[in-house]
């Protein structure tokens, strides 16, 4: 983010090669595996696989390739803040949801778990 | 930076909470109308960007060794990612423009009948939330190209090296979370 001839207390960190190359080979692993568990219709679940798969793969682009992992834990928190008025948004609205429509409503549950 | 990719985030939450009340509310109207996207196509888009996000990684890492020709070599592949992804995006909405698939109250699909189940008319809600979704998402990909390409003459130009790569790192931060929202956006619409 900074470097250090501006910042004493940060330094540049730059990522190995190898290390970036494991996790793009990751992603796209995990992106097959969304792929093939999708094909399995596992009912509700679905949603909560493949957002849970979908959440893996943004931690490791936070992580390394946006580099949260050596950076400010400041810079961090805001991207953390983000998601989880993100996840407040999607649970208060699907709440609303289910309780204007009186469905049993396994659906809403399991978005409200995983996001 | 990190505020403005935050404002993002907020900005793109919108849709994704359109997105959960409309699927909540017409379940059998999404899962038809994904049924209808290209998966192949999708996936390949999904790997595309994902692989843009590497060599944009690679960039960043360029530039803070300053390898001026590696940053080139790395920003052109970058962009070229970004131009096919747009490309492949193209052809999937002639697809739909073609089979007369639009967002609601544009559809041309031929009405009284139904697909996987579910009457023409109603598809548009699908697809609706679908062009709103994909169409943001292609606009931050065209302003990232616009941002790369500006970073790809400054570096023919040799303007970055290790004590000077922020603006390589910005646009690194904003290409990486515009990757993010597809890899949510690829399974929600195509997959499930």
């Amino acid at each position: 983010m900074t470097n250090a001839s501006t910042h004493g207390d940060t330094h540049v960190h730059v990522v190995p090669v190898r290390t970036l190359i494991g996790v793009f080979g990751t992603l796209i692993a995990l992106t097959a595996v969304t792929v093939a568990a999708a094909e399995l219709s596992l009912g509700d679940w679905d949603v909560a696989v493949a957002m849970a798969i979908a959440t893996i793969k943004a931690s490791l682009i936070a992580l390394i390739f946006m580099h949260l992992k050596y950076d400010n834990a400041f810079h961090g928190l805001m991207l953390l803040f983000a998601v989880v008025f993100v996840a407040l948004f999607l649970a208060l609205t699907l709440l609303d949801e289910e309780r204007d429509s009186g469905q049993t409503g396994d659906a809403a549950v399991v978005e409200l778990s995983t996001n | 930076m990190w505020l403005f990719l935050v404002s993002e985030i907020l900005f793109f939450s919108g849709l994704f909470v359109a997105y959960a009340i409309y699927r909540n509310r017409h379940i059998e109207v999404f899962t038809a109308g994904s049924g209808l996207l290209d998966v192949s196509l999708g996936a390949l888009n999904t790997v595309v960007l994902l692989f843009s996000s590497l060599t944009m990684a690679l960039a960043v890492r360029s530039a803070q060794l300053s390898q001026r020709r590696r940053l080139v070599m790395w920003l052109s592949i970058t962009i070229a990612c970004a131009v096919f992804f747009l490309g492949v995006k193209g052809v999937e909405y002639s697809h739909k423009v073609h089979d007369g698939l639009l967002w609601q109250g544009a559809i041309t699909a031929e009405p009284g009948t139904e697909i996987n189940g579910v009457p023409t008319e109603k598809l548009g809600t699908f697809f609706s939330i679908y062009f709103a979704m994909t169409g943001l998402h292609a606009l931050h990909i065209i302003g990232g190209i616009g941002v790369l390409i500006w970073l790809l003459v400054r570096a023919i130009r040799g303007d970055f090296s290790g004590t000077n790569f922020a603006a390589v790192d910005f646009a690194g931060l904003y290409w990486h979370l515009v990757d993010l929202v597809w890899i949510y956006l690829f399974p929600l619409l195509y997959l499930i």
